[in-house]
């Protein structure tokens, strides 16, 4: 009887009730709490530990983890711990991870003097610098001798990348675009010719040999520069010996970071670390993605949803405002409502099978063969590309949007659009001055949640554009600046490809975790971005109160 | 012959638009006499929504310059009325209308006439106070700026008269930037009537326009209407009482969907000529 009226006043609900909310936000602490220690923590230098086995052989490298392994025979099986080591050397040891037992080390120490080398291959170096070498001549020799240079050595190779990079990429980058163009402008009389073989295209072809003289021309000279910057810049070389004893000559160009690893203390180490997360964000993949940094995923990730956004608002609204203010509400209007909400459910990767065939094959295609058929059968349009990537994607959340909008323009009062009809304002005075107004915070509370979804859809973008590693951002310095047809990365392909596409899984896995991070802060940004202009709004254009 | 019996006007270029030359023409000073045709004239007017007969035969004349009260307990058909005054009703779905309207001459529901301009000849001021989420400039220059009026001058003038014309320019002179929504109801509703005078309407239609109010805002609500008179037909529906007999000049007494009595105010809440006319205005029943 007393359980029955316990059960009646639901006192039981409420705990049900809070135990299920307090389950869903733990799950997602949770979650943020593996990705942000397991994302951020990789940056930070860590100590070397250096191994002096009970075969005499040595080791040197970062500890990783710690494993209890089966021994079998004895009475606690487990009592047996191997520790796994990142010991860089790829180059040296054509590994970068080692476990080894811990039954079988002699000696563990953190020696001094010990470096940690990040450089342009083979993954981290770890050693002591034993000597500098420039052109011929030795200019340091001996740890103590060559360890005062190392800072301002790699800043100084930090200077010469970038001043090399400038030239490889603008300078020569320019010319080489140029001498693209030229010989798509070449094909295009070719294919004319074929058209209209009475023409005579001589005056046109010596423009164009011409110009094409002056861009080689141009082109050797800064080979030439390029070559001697190198030189200079190649010339001087440091020399590190591992703690086996062998030896590896690296060009200071080579380098990118190199820090004593256990004689740093909090601020150097804080240093490092802020300067590895500066390089991350803001530098290009290296080494098929494991290392170096992922601007250009972050740039097309933005892109690609900024693209998408141009599309998708105007395609929902539109849509919403026909089926909520002009079509007449009725059994076929309640079916293209229900169908347009069930194409939100569609998955992900039919949309893009559906932006393969259509956008990429059909649309791209026929652009190439109306605009770009000089360049065939090499596609302009006709392949993969941010451009189809972004409106494959916006078919994709435009349900989202149309009915977002459909509920925010429901939500217009009636009071408000009367007042306006019998002004005398026309119905489409009305919906563009009084309603759309009215509405935009729901509707921009649409693509906010648009902008969610399309963010971290990787599969329809692996078939309409996405690729591992892009050379040139969808957007530089040549006219006309925007590049929609080109290939981009992407974060959410980024963490894909990093985990499970990679050369070295086990070096690159740190990396999935921190891109991870940076795809949901750069989605948090642009829903924040996105909140602020609808709470602008809705302060603008708040109802009346009653 | 639509336009002669006012003091002259000028056509606003391209708009069509009629804006008065006279600019200060609030108060008793211009009103020019009073008679001739009324402004409204309905001919058994009906009105259904699908099988639903709502309006019966009503036959009723809106005098120039007066100030006309429809009563009658709830859903006897005055606003329904009143609305078919300026078409709101074509925004139901399924309603029909016969019988004749005619505004000023004009047949509103003949096919040629243009419904557009039958609004903007009619204002209309509604129950809630319904100002748009904008600034109380531009909710008051808002049949301008659909009109495709831009210019700046003619715009402030308007604003200005208008609001002077609501008894409300001095209170919001200073804030004309601030959103009307910032404002009291009273001021709210001042706002919709200055919007509604702002596009010269020749008849303004007052559906319950004190019902959300207090009484300080109502007082000063029906001293506008007094003052609106003079240059304004009026057409008011009410469910105060006291209000019809104070502001009207002639009361309307509808009774599921029929007109009941029609006349001069003071006669019919005197002597009511109806015994169910007697049994509302004594209040017993509705």
């Amino acid at each position: 009887m007393s359980l029955r009226r316990n059960l009646a006043r639901g006192e039981h609900l409420i705990w049900l009730t809070g135990s299920a909310l307090g389950i869903c936000l733990l799950m997602i602490l949770g979650l943020l709490l593996v990705i942000l220690t397991k994302g951020l923590g990789i940056f930070w230098p860590s100590r070397i530990e250096q191994l002096t086995l009970k075969d005499a052989s040595v080791l040197a490298g970062e500890p990783v983890q710690r494993q209890a392994i089966p021994n079998p025979g004895q009475p606690d099986n487990l009592e047996k711990h191997r520790v796994q080591l990142k010991v860089g050397n790829r180059d040296l040891y054509g590994f970068d991870f080692k476990w080894v037992d811990e039954s079988e080390i002699a000696k563990r120490e953190e020696p001094a003097g010990l470096y940690l080398v990040e450089r342009s291959e083979y993954g981290p170096l770890i050693g002591t610098p034993v000597r500098v070498v420039e052109g011929e001549k030795e200019v340091a020799a001996g740890p103590e001798a060559v360890r005062p240079r190392l800072p301002e050595l790699v800043a100084k190779a930090a200077r010469d990348r970038e001043a090399v990079k400038a030239m490889e990429k603008d300078e020569i980058g320019g010319v080489n675009y140029i001498l693209e163009r030229i010989r798509l402008d070449r094909r295009k009389l070719d294919y004319r010719l074929k058209q209209d073989p009475s023409r005579d295209q001589s005056p046109e072809r010596q423009a164009l040999d011409k110009r094409e003289q002056e861009q080689k021309a141009r082109y050797a000279e800064l080979e030439e520069k390029l070559g001697k910057q190198m030189e200079g810049a190649a010339s001087t070389r440091v020399t590190f010996r591992t703690v086996d004893g062998q030896e590896k000559e690296l060009r200071a160009l080579d380098i990118y970071r190199a820090y004593p690893a256990n004689e740093l203390a909090w601020p150097g180490r804080a240093r490092v670390y802020a300067s590895r997360l500066w390089s991350f964000l803001a530098d290009e993949p290296r080494e098929a993605n494991t290392e170096g940094g992922i601007f250009p995923a972050i740039f097309g990730t933005v892109m690609m949803v900024f693209l998408m956004s141009l599309a998708v608002v105007p395609l929902g609204v539109l849509a919403a405002l026909y089926l909520r203010e002009y079509a007449k509400q009725g059994p076929l209007v309640r079916t293209v409502r229900i169908a347009v909400n069930n194409l939100a459910g569609v998955p992900s990767i039919v949309f893009g099978v559906f932006g393969l065939g259509f956008f990429v094959y059909f649309v791209g295609g026929g652009i190439d063969r109306i605009f770009f058929p000089e360049a065939l059968p090499t596609p302009t349009y006709g392949t993969g590309g941010i451009l189809w990537a972004s409106m494959t994607l916006a078919l994709l959340t435009v349900p989202v949007v149309i009915v977002a909008a459909e509920e925010a323009l429901a939500a217009v009062p009636r009071s408000m659009r009367e007042a306006s009809l019998a002004m005398g304002a026309t119905k489409f005075q009305t919906i563009l001055r009084v309603v759309l107004p009215a509405a935009a915070p729901g509707i921009l509370t649409g693509l906010i949640l648009a902008m969610a979804r399309a963010a971290g859809e990787v599969a329809p973008l692996m078939l309409t554009g996405v690729v591992k590693l892009a050379p040139e951002l969808p957007l530089d310095g040549f006219f006309p600046f925007f590049h929609l047809d080109r290939k981009f990365m992407h974060l959410g392909f980024h963490i894909y490809d990093v985990g499970f596409q990679s050369p070295n899984v086990e070096a690159a896995k740190p990396m999935v975790y921190t891109t991870t991070v940076f795809l949901l802060i750069i989605v948090v940004l642009m829903n924040i971005t996105a909140i602020t202009v609808r709470n602008y709004l809705r302060e603008k254009y708040k109802t009346s109160a009653f | 012959m639509l336009m002669a019996d006012h003091e002259m006007k000028t056509t606003a270029p391209d708009t069509g638009l009629r804006i008065r030359t006279e600019v200060k023409a609030q108060g008793v000073t211009a009103a020019p006499p009073r008679g001739g045709e009324p402004d409204i004239v309905c001919r058994n007017v009906n009105l259904s929504y699908g099988d639903n007969h709502v309006l019966h035969d009503i036959t009723m004349d809106v005098d120039d310059r007066r100030v006309t009260a429809l009563i009658g307990p709830s859903g006897c058909g005055k606003s329904t009325l009143l609305r078919c005054f300026n078409r709101m009703n074509d925004l139901i779905d399924d309603v029909r209308v016969w019988g004749e309207i005619k505004v000023k001459g004009l047949d509103i529901n003949a096919p040629i006439t243009d419904v557009i301009e039958v609004r903007r000849r009619v204002g209309m001021v509604f129950q809630k106070s319904n100002p748009f989420p904008k600034s109380i400039y531009e909710n008051v220059v808002y049949g301008l700026r659909i009109a495709g009026i831009n210019d700046k001058a003619i715009l402030d003038e308007a604003c200005e008269r208008s609001l002077g014309g609501a008894a409300l320019w001095d209170e919001v002179k200073d804030r004309l930037d601030e959103s009307a929504l910032a404002l009291s109801g009273g001021q709210m509703q001042r706002v919709c009537i200055a919007r509604a005078i702002a596009v010269e309407p020749e008849i303004i239609l007052m559906d319950e326009p004190c019902s959300a109010l207090d009484p300080i805002a109502t007082l000063k609500i029906e001293e506008l209407i007094f003052q609106l008179k003079e240059k304004y037909t009026i057409v008011i529906v009410t469910h105060n009482l006291q209000q019809a007999a104070r502001v009207s000049d002639k009361t309307a007494f509808f009774w599921l969907g029929r007109l009941v009595e029609f006349g001069p105010t003071a006669e019919m809440f005197t002597a009511p000529k109806d015994k169910l006319t007697e049994d509302y205005i004594t209040g017993r029943f509705g």
